[in-house]
């Protein structure tokens, strides 16, 4: 090694060199592109001109006109407040149940955990062919003895069963967390309270779920953010129908940008979206980092 | 029920165990009972779309979930009339380069971010990793538009380049590496060893499981990512296996074709279930260990 070339000089150079491409990645494929959606946000933008017209707010006094982008924000709230709750007191009760039994624990994990790494669109369309009218799902429904019913083509019917399909997919990954959380507390205080009388219910609620605290908070916010980015089922399942029952902000967003090539509207709608997703990352922030004592 | 015993009193502590014995076993039992019942409702829309793959085409609104007769035709059709061999393969080049490129850019950068001090080093950590929290759908109006002024629509480098370098790829190899003790990097500059000889010859040892794991998440990531290879790409032959499947289920429109949608997707779904199940303890590590921060 030469000797003015010193050690430490040697780490600076190993050190910036290296970050040197992963930093130009992050401003050139993410930040620049998101403050150019802000922009572009601003203005009126036709994918097929290259005029751009500055219209301040315009695009987002015509999104909240617009009945179509209403419609899919309530939708999406749909997604949420369903998808999140139902998502969670699943993968909770499964967690709970896995926690309780040793033998088999790994094969049920396993099985509950496979959607998870399917791929969403083959798994969509899975369940469209159930979900058809003359498919298994009605069958069944008729061999118990109830109507067959509209289904994926009912306006109030579809997007539950959308839903369905997200959560029967995301459910494994939220047992395995809740899983992780459950193992994590101490044995020996879910003892103490059995040796003070307490029985499983009472142990649940006053010894689990506030240990669980972080977990849940952690799980709520993902939920969500997930939820609320709700696409590839609903592209797949429904495209959005019928008569828009099940359009989501994000299919909305596909359909402003890349089949009416409406880019300044869309870029509006997703920095609606992306204030949504901020507000709850900096909520989890401030959740997370308050101190959890035992 | 110590004390009772000890009283002579012997009537309570015979009666009360043996319920209490018979109690958690009924509970147990519910237990399975529930966790069996769940776990069909899991595997039950993979074994109808295997059951429909396999059903000759007159057969398919037959509601047998073992069919009576089986044919191995629709997985010939599917890799004969349609393209979906040449989606697997496209699939499978996108997703090994990204693969690759991830893991060495997260395990650099990971490694950097946990065992050195410098400059603007926590203002780093935060801009990549506060990169995590725009969505997507922000960024492909952006992407879209760079790519056709580059000339990268419809090119397999045009639905790599989003995610040569993943941010979550380097904070989770920050997670890991961060357990990799300081003495023995230290240890390693007192012997006169280069920083590059020791990224490569100390730290990427210890810390191959967790490459490993990293590799087999974006790999599943990857093979299944639907947005933007639907957007970017055009040419039918150039599509990935997600979108090669959307784009055949709507080009079939009569409802004999759902066989050949079913086996699209038994040939899309089953090699991930493979690889889930080979590589089970790497994946559930690396969610339980990201997933919990």
């Amino acid at each position: 090694m030469n000797p003015w070339f010193s050690v430490k000089k040697q780490k600076y150079v190993f050190i910036y060199s290296c970050l040197l491409i992963p930093l130009l990645f992050f401003a050139a494929i993410r930040l620049l592109p998101m403050l150019y959606s802000f922009y572009v946000g601003f203005h009126e933008w036709d994918l097929l001109s290259s005029e751009q017209t500055l219209v301040g707010m315009d695009n987002y006094t015509a999104l909240f006109k617009d009945d179509v982008f209403v419609q899919s924000l309530s939708n999406t709230a749909v997604y949420v407040l369903v998808g999140v709750p139902g998502q969670m007191a699943l993968g909770l009760t499964i967690a709970l149940l896995l926690h309780r039994i040793i033998r088999w624990r790994t094969l049920f994990r396993t099985i509950y955990f496979i959607p998870f790494v399917t791929s969403v669109v083959a798994v969509s369309w899975v369940f469209r062919w159930m979900l058809m009218p003359n498919g298994i799902v009605n069958h069944m429904l008729i061999s118990i003895g109830v109507d067959p019913q509209l289904l994926l083509g009912s306006p109030t019917q579809a997007i539950y069963l959308v839903i369905a399909a997200m959560i029967w997919q995301g459910i494994g990954f939220q047992m395995l967390i809740f899983l992780t959380g459950l193992q994590q507390i101490p044995r020996m205080y879910v003892d103490a309270a059995s040796i003070d009388g307490a029985n499983a219910w009472q142990r649940f609620v006053h010894i689990s779920l506030p240990l669980l605290r972080p977990v849940l908070v952690f799980s709520v916010i993902i939920g969500s953010i997930d939820y609320l980015q709700s696409f590839t089922q609903v592209m797949n399942m429904t495209t959005g129908g019928p008569l828009n029952s099940t359009i989501s902000v994000v299919l909305y967003i596909y359909e402003l940008a890349f089949k009416q090539f409406n880019l300044g509207l869309a870029s509006a709608a997703t920095v609606i979206l992306f204030g949504f997703i901020l507000l709850l990352s900096l909520l989890q922030l401030k959740l997370l980092n308050r101190k959890m004592d035992y | 029920m110590v004390k009772y015993a000890a009283r002579g009193d012997r009537s309570i502590v015979e009666e009360t165990r043996p319920v209490a014995v018979i109690g958690s076993r009924i509970l147990t039992w519910l237990n399975y009972v529930m966790l069996t019942g769940g776990a069909v409702v899991m595997l039950f829309p993979f074994v109808w779309m295997i059951a429909t793959s396999l059903k000759y085409t007159e057969d398919t609104f037959t509601l047998q979930l073992i069919p009576s007769r089986v044919t191995w035709q629709h997985y010939v059709d599917l890799f004969g009339s349609t393209a979906f061999g040449n989606w697997a393969l496209n699939s499978f080049i996108v997703a090994a380069i990204t693969t690759v490129s991830v893991s060495f850019f997260g395990t650099l950068v990971g490694y950097i971010l946990a065992k050195f001090t410098f400059a603007g080093k926590a203002f780093i950590f935060t801009v990549i990793l506060s990169t995590l929290m725009i969505p997507t759908e922000m960024l492909i109006i952006p992407w879209y538009f760079m790519s056709a002024q580059l000339g990268w629509v419809d090119s397999y480098w045009g639905v790599l380049f989003p995610g040569v370098i993943s941010a979550f790829g380097i904070f989770m190899m920050k997670q890991f590496m961060d357990s990799v003790p300081q003495d023995l990097l230290d240890a390693a500059r007192i012997d006169g060893m280069g920083e590059w000889g020791i990224f490569q010859r100390v730290v990427l040892p210890l810390v191959r499981p967790a490459i490993a794991t990293l590799c087999i998440l974006t790999f599943l990531g990857n093979w299944n990512s639907f947005i933007w290879p639907l957007i970017i790409i055009q040419s039918p032959e150039l599509l990935t296996i997600p979108v090669g499947l959307a784009f055949l289920s709507s080009e079939l429109k009569d409802s004999s074709s759902w066989v050949l949608i079913m086996t699209g997707a038994a040939v899309s779904v089953l090699p991930l279930i493979a690889v889930f199940l080979v590589f089970q303890k790497q994946i559930v590590r690396g969610i339980a260990m990201t997933g919990m921060k």
